[in-house]
């Protein structure tokens, strides 16, 4: 588990202040993929960044499985980083040496022996499906090829948490998935605690159990990645959902309505519930549907449609009040001109 | 007539080829002992690295521009006392490669700074990252890392080197360019000066292409 307590990162550079990362608290649970999304600048990449202290924050504490790492000495960081590893946009693999001998630099700096590393180094290829590729220089590689070659150093050690800095943001949309499921398998299967950063909502999307959305160093909005897609409070949190779910309709197709447009939003379960067809049944009203999407966030159901209603204006509204009865979600997007 | 002449001051060059050789040798092997953690050190002090300290990188830095504002003759002469020093003489290629020495080793650090200063800093704190000592990224990271580099500086130092050495004539040092002064120069012999030229512009490229070569087969970039 790890706690991150009231921590502040101020960067001073030529007599001014830049403040990083303000005032964040978070708590991540064990096994658990943890996603922070924010533009660039948002102060991601720093606060991932104080999770193995590559920078030290400038105040506040981050306890990993009760352990305080600001007041760890040198060695003693040494020792726990080994068990963080990090992966990479930029993947930074040693140029000038082989995949395997890349991995084994991980192990040789845990003080493995020689045939440790042997062992070790091919099981990890094995995981990671590079078995082929192990004499290869980093520069022979595919982009997707290295960020494995990235995830095998940060497994060497067994670690309990990983950390991941915009991991996929480099690689192409096929090569993303592959590495998404590939971290979802090591999440699932080792148990490992992920931390990523990214500013791609499909990334949050596809893995994560968990989320928050940063903005000028602060943490704005966090939680459950269903609920916050299902009801999303803040303005940018809006924003970088619709960047996965388009869900507005052209505006001249929107203006040639002579109906009401109504937005509604299915969460869950009732996603499965005939409730359109029962709206039909029930009320002397017309329906054309404009738009409509699922979407399955973790296995849940989303659904959001857009419908034009046509009838009398009284009964219209009886439908919409029959609806909002049922379902949490529901916006008139356009009302009778 | 003209290979009568050359062939007359064969053994005389066949001699100065080898004290340049030698004085380059000696002075090359001394700037890479020295200069190559020199130039660790002054990359590993600086701002946001392994070691950071101001005061170390402060204090090698001015030393180090100290020692390269000097221009060489007068490096040579100044030198004479800590020459007679260790050499116990002031005169010939031994005494030469002292002077020689000093000249390039903070010329070689400087070049094996500036070539650690192109490693990607993501590398460096990616190791920093696994949980590695800083002893082990600088020997499994920052040397593998500026092999290329590193070669490419020894080549140019090397390169240097025959240069200069050609100016420890002056102070009896010997070697071809002390022969090339001495006996063409002096002597207005141009064919002894035209060869000597020429042999030094071969030694040079060669230099060059092997070092090329090498740069080439270590870099896996």
């Amino acid at each position: 588990m790890i706690e991150i307590k009231d921590v502040t990162k101020i960067y001073r550079a030529k007599g001014r202040e830049i403040v990083g990362v303000k005032d964040v608290s978070l708590t991540i649970e064990r096994g658990e993929i943890f996603g922070i999304v924010g533009y660039s600048g948002a102060g991601k990449s720093s606060l991932l960044r104080c999770l193995n202290l590559l920078e030290k924050p400038t105040s506040g504490d981050i306890l990993i499985d009760g352990v305080s790492i600001t007041k760890l000495g040198k060695k003693e960081l040494r020792d726990e980083r080994l068990k963080i590893g990090m992966i990479f946009q930029h993947f930074y693999l040693i140029s000038a040496k082989t995949v395997f001998e890349n991995i084994a630099f991980a192990l040789k700096a845990a003080g493995k022996t020689k045939d440790q590393i042997q062992g070790r180094t091919l099981e990890l290829l094995k995981m990671v499906g590079l078995e082929n590729q192990k004499d290869q220089y980093p520069a022979q590689l595919s982009g997707g090829q290295k960020q494995r070659v990235g995830i095998a150093r940060a497994l060497a050690n067994d670690p309990k948490v990983l950390l991941c800095d915009e991991a996929t943001s480099a690689l192409d949309p096929n090569t993303t998935k592959a590495i998404l499921s590939l971290l979802k398998s090591i999440n699932k299967e080792l148990g490992i605690t992920i931390v990523l950063i990214t500013h791609e909502m499909e990334v949050v999307k596809e893995i994560c159990h968990r989320m928050a959305v940063m903005q000028d160093g602060e943490i704005i909005e966090s939680g459950d990645v269903y609920t916050i897609f299902a009801n999303p409070k803040e303005e940018l949190t809006k924003t970088f959902i619709s960047s996965v779910i388009q869900m507005d309709l052209p505006e001249p197709l929107l203006k040639n309505r002579k109906g009401i447009v109504i937005k509604i939003q299915f969460k869950g379960a009732i996603a499965e519930e005939a409730i359109v067809s029962e709206l039909f049944q029930n009320f002397k009203v017309k329906g054309n549907i404009l738009h409509g999407k699922i979407e399955y966030i973790q296995e849940t159901p989303l659904g959001i449609f857009i419908m034009e209603l046509i009838g009398d204006e009284g009964e219209v509204k009886r439908a919409i009040a029959y609806i909002e009865g049922r379902i949490e979600n529901l916006e008139v997007v356009k009302h009778v001109a | 007539m003209l290979l009568d002449s050359i062939y007359s001051i064969l053994p005389d060059l066949n001699k100065a080829f080898f004290e340049t050789l030698y004085m380059v040798a000696i002075s090359l092997g001394v700037s890479l002992i020295v200069g190559l953690p020199l130039g660790i050190l002054l990359f590993v002090t600086d701002k946001g690295l392994l070691f950071e300290n101001a005061l170390i990188k402060q204090t090698a830095g001015i030393l180090v521009n100290l020692i390269r504002s000097v221009p060489f003759i007068i490096l040579l002469v100044a030198l004479l006392p800590l020459t007679q020093l260790i050499t116990g003489t002031t005169i010939g290629p031994t005494a030469a490669s002292v002077s020689l020495s000093v000249a390039a080793i903070p010329f070689f650090a400087r070049l094996v700074e500036t070539s650690l200063r192109e490693i990607d800093k993501g590398v460096i704190e990616a190791a920093v990252a696994v949980g590695a000592t800083p002893w082990m990224i600088i020997r499994e990271v920052l040397l593998p890392e500026a092999k290329p580099g590193i070669v490419q500086a020894i080549t140019v130092t090397a390169i240097s080197l025959l240069g200069y050495s050609a100016m420890a004539g002056i102070v009896g040092g010997g070697g071809i360019g002390d022969f090339a002064i001495r006996f063409g120069y002096y002597r207005y012999d141009n064919t002894i000066m035209i060869t000597t030229v020429i042999l030094l512009i071969v030694i040079v490229q060669l230099m060059q292409v092997i070092g090329d070569g090498v740069a080439r087969a270590v870099n896996k970039r």
